[in-house]
């Protein structure tokens, strides 16, 4: 294709992504650089059903002249991501200096948020990935050995987690769990310990939590793979066979290369996805024993009622730079592929 | 009609009389659209609005939500904003009031709000800012039969017995998990700080300032309470607010509640549970701190307020028609809705809870603009204490820590 010719056909989609990906990045990387203005405070009385008392509230002619000054509010460069709620720079070196061990110097930092959202994040995404991938496949070879008649049948039950909306797969399990639900009274039942509860332990709702990521994203790779075993070349399949490869070996050496590619964007894909994490947290009521880089920006925009634009910008922008890490051995690798088929 | 009637109905009537509940919906032909919350009271007085007043309104807009907090301050920015009038609480009331959202009320009172007493009107620095209709609280839930089984003669009065109850109830093999708070991670268990923190007296500002004072012996104390209380409640408790707690109790599975006044009508009711649990269910004042005295409660009020972004018609339409609202005939109609602070009211047992906290004196919710902030940082850094991963100290400094990055952040503190 000639150059002008590309051009002119990627045109509509790049004007597309610059509208809708990079103007509003921009705007995000602006805002997560400033504050708002400072709020004059003056002491008045209020009164209202339950008697008077003395107390503060916004000068709203003072603030007001403060905004239009400056529309934007305060500027403050990189302060918003170096503090507390992000990379917590100071605090970091605090504990550093005032901690003894490793483990007193580990529970400081993880009771900072961004740290402890990150360890979660990257927790469920390692563990995540992985499972995917494997059990993905292990499901889509079986169903592919699978006699014809019941192929479709288990395609679809297979593809069920898929279907459920996440929310209300995972308020199912939710109250599956909960101490009267069948889950959680058998496994208390089995430990013979009342108190014991998924909704009440870190560890077991962090469990939780993977056991339904995994659960929820396996009929993708599942589907993914399942096509990829019906483009498998017999003719190398029965060479193989021929030479006197076993099951396991046609797989290691024939199918599993095969399916490379699928592996690659599977691992993506899963990567990008698993590090956004958030419904689950949400709908287990998880906040108390997880939480992710996408829920402490959504607490940022809601909990408060004065949304925190500055604070949520940072943790996106910071979200951004965590995938782009993720998922830069992948992109290498497959640069390198790409580089190395085209010079043939 | 016999002569007892009539003279019933003659004294109801006379009772109206002074009243004279004047049924002016202010200028013809405005268009009025109200956003709230979503619940019976509210509807109750939103609806009462409408009725009287769609007619004389070229539109009447009503949007009951329970995102309604989410969204008021983006609805009532633009000009003309998207809503004449909102629905608030104290809490929210301040959400609109940082951002100048809100228009002083005092002149639309003088014209339409013969009827609304001036301690319903909320003034802040000489302006009327908000109409409160009703009130609300937490409180102990207590049932009797079982504290009778566990030989507890008295019902709890301070934290002190309510947990030495609980105990009791423990030791005599009733129930594992007597007590039930509304403690779920995020706003319910600051809330929960909140009332306890109240109790033992103690000040979540420096006066007249942003900076935070609750790393406090009081903070202190008021951990120390939290999991005393959270000792004794089902283990879930951190992911448990009304919806659950209500359910808890309503399968006998509670017999000591720290609950919201506004679930008392749900719970008394004949719906969810059984004659033994409802029966014996007494609503009674929140406990208090032994030598404070304070309830360890936070009053709420609900009231409406109008948008400053909106033509004057609009908004005095919006306001009469809502202040036309506030009648006792509303009010003995929906009696048991909400503890009302209207006239006709005449409070049922589901209002004792509220009734007895209010008159012992409780504080109302801290109406500071910053207070959202302090919530929010208690809400989310609680839990690690709850969880015995960090002592009380640690986390009142990353609350004091976690809040001053926010007020820093929204130009509170330097």
């Amino acid at each position: 294709m000639k150059h002008k010719t590309f051009f002119w056909f990627i045109l509509p989609t790049l004007s597309a992504m610059v509208l809708f990906i990079a103007f509003p990045i921009v705007s995000v990387v602006i805002q997560s650089l400033h504050v708002e203005h400072e709020q004059v405070l003056i002491t008045v009385q209020n009164c209202g059903p339950f008697g008077c008392e003395d107390t503060v509230t916004v000068d709203q002619e003072a603030t007001e002249a403060l905004r239009e000054a400056a529309p934007l509010g305060q500027f403050n460069g990189l302060g918003t991501y170096t503090n507390r709620a992000h990379l917590a720079f100071a605090e970091l070196g605090e504990a550093w200096n005032t901690t003894e061990t490793w483990g007193e110097f580990w529970t400081r930092v993880m009771s900072l948020p961004f740290y402890a959202a990150l360890a979660f994040t990257l927790t469920f995404t390692f563990v995540v990935t992985p499972f995917v991938l494997v059990l993905g496949l292990a499901i889509a070879v079986g169903v592919n050995n699978l006699p014809k008649i019941y192929k479709g049948p288990t395609i679809f039950l297979s593809l069920l987690p898929m279907m459920v909306p996440p929310v209300v797969g995972s308020l199912i399990i939710l109250w599956m769990v909960d101490a009267e639900g069948i889950i959680g009274a058998t496994i208390q039942n089995i430990f013979n310990d009342p108190s014991l509860s998924v909704r009440a332990s870190a560890p077991l709702m962090w469990i939780m939590l993977i056991v339904y990521g995994i659960w929820s994203s396996i009929p993708f790779s599942f589907i993914v793979f399942y096509a990829g075993l019906q483009t498998v070349p017999e003719d190398t399949m029965e060479a193989a066979q021929i030479d006197g490869a076993t099951k396991w070996e046609r797989m290691r050496y024939v199918v599993v290369p095969h399916l490379m590619p699928l592996v690659v964007f599977i691992t993506l894909i899963q990567l990008m996805d698993n590090f956004r994490v958030f419904e689950p947290i949400v709908s287990f009521q998880a906040g108390a024993f997880a939480q992710s880089l996408s829920t402490i920006i959504f607490n940022d925009l809601r909990a408060s009622g004065n949304p925190l634009y500055g604070s949520a910008g940072a943790t996106s922008i910071l979200t951004i730079l965590g995938v782009v890490i993720l998922l830069s051995p992948v992109l290498v690798q497959t640069y390198r592929d790409f580089t190395r088929k085209s010079t043939h | 009609m016999n002569v007892k009637t009539l003279a019933l109905s003659a004294a109801m009537v006379g009772l109206m009389a002074p009243a004279a509940y004047a049924q002016s919906c202010g200028p013809e032909g405005q268009s009025v659209r109200i956003l709230a919350n979503d619940f019976p009271a509210i509807q109750a007085v939103v609806g009462a609005a409408e009725e009287a007043c769609a007619s004389s309104a070229s539109e009447f807009v009503r949007n009951h939500t329970n995102e309604s907090r989410n969204i008021m301050n983006a609805a009532l920015t633009p000009d003309p904003a998207e809503y004449t009038g909102v629905v608030v609480a104290n809490a929210t009331l301040t959400q609109l009031m940082n951002d100048g959202l809100l228009r002083p009320l005092n002149d639309l009172v003088a014209e339409y709000g013969e009827n609304i007493p001036s301690n319903l009107q909320i003034s802040i620095g000489g302006d009327v800012m908000a109409i409160a209709f009703m009130a609300n609280s937490q409180h102990l839930y207590v049932r009797t039969d079982v504290l009778e089984e566990a030989g507890v003669s008295d019902i709890p009065t301070t934290y002190g017995e309510l947990i030495a109850a609980a105990e009791a109830i423990r030791e005599a093999g009733i129930m594992e998990h007597p007590i039930v708070i509304n403690a779920q991670v995020g706003w319910n268990l600051a809330e929960l700080f909140n009332t306890v923190y109240m109790a033992h007296g103690g000040q979540f500002f420096e006066p007249g300032s942003a900076v935070p004072s609750i790393n406090s012996e009081a903070g202190v104390a008021t951990l120390e309470t939290m999991a005393a209380l959270a000792e004794f409640a089902n283990p879930d408790y951190l992911s448990q607010a009304s919806n659950e707690t209500q359910a808890t109790w309503e399968a006998g599975q509670a017999a000591l509640g720290l609950m919201w006044g506004s679930r008392g009508n749900a719970l008394l009711d004949d719906e969810g549970s059984t004659a033994d649990i409802t029966g014996s269910t007494v609503l009674a004042a929140a406990p208090v701190v032994e030598g404070v005295g304070i309830p360890g409660a936070t009053l709420w009020w609900d009231g409406f307020t109008i948008a400053a972004n909106v033509p004057d018609e609009e908004a005095e339409a919006s306001f009469a028609a809502l202040a036309t609202a506030l009648n006792p005939e509303m009010v003995m109609a929906n009696n048991d809705d909400a503890v009302w602070l209207l006239e006709g009211f005449e409070p049922g047992p589901a209002a004792a809870g509220v009734a007895a906290t209010a008159q012992a004196g409780a504080r109302p919710y801290p109406m500071v603009p910053q207070m959202g902030l302090l919530h929010t940082a208690l809400g989310n850094e609680l839990s690690d204490f709850m969880q015995g991963t960090e002592s009380a100290e640690q986390a009142l400094a990353d609350v004091e820590a976690a809040y001053t990055t926010a007020a820093t952040e929204q130009g509170f503190l330097e």
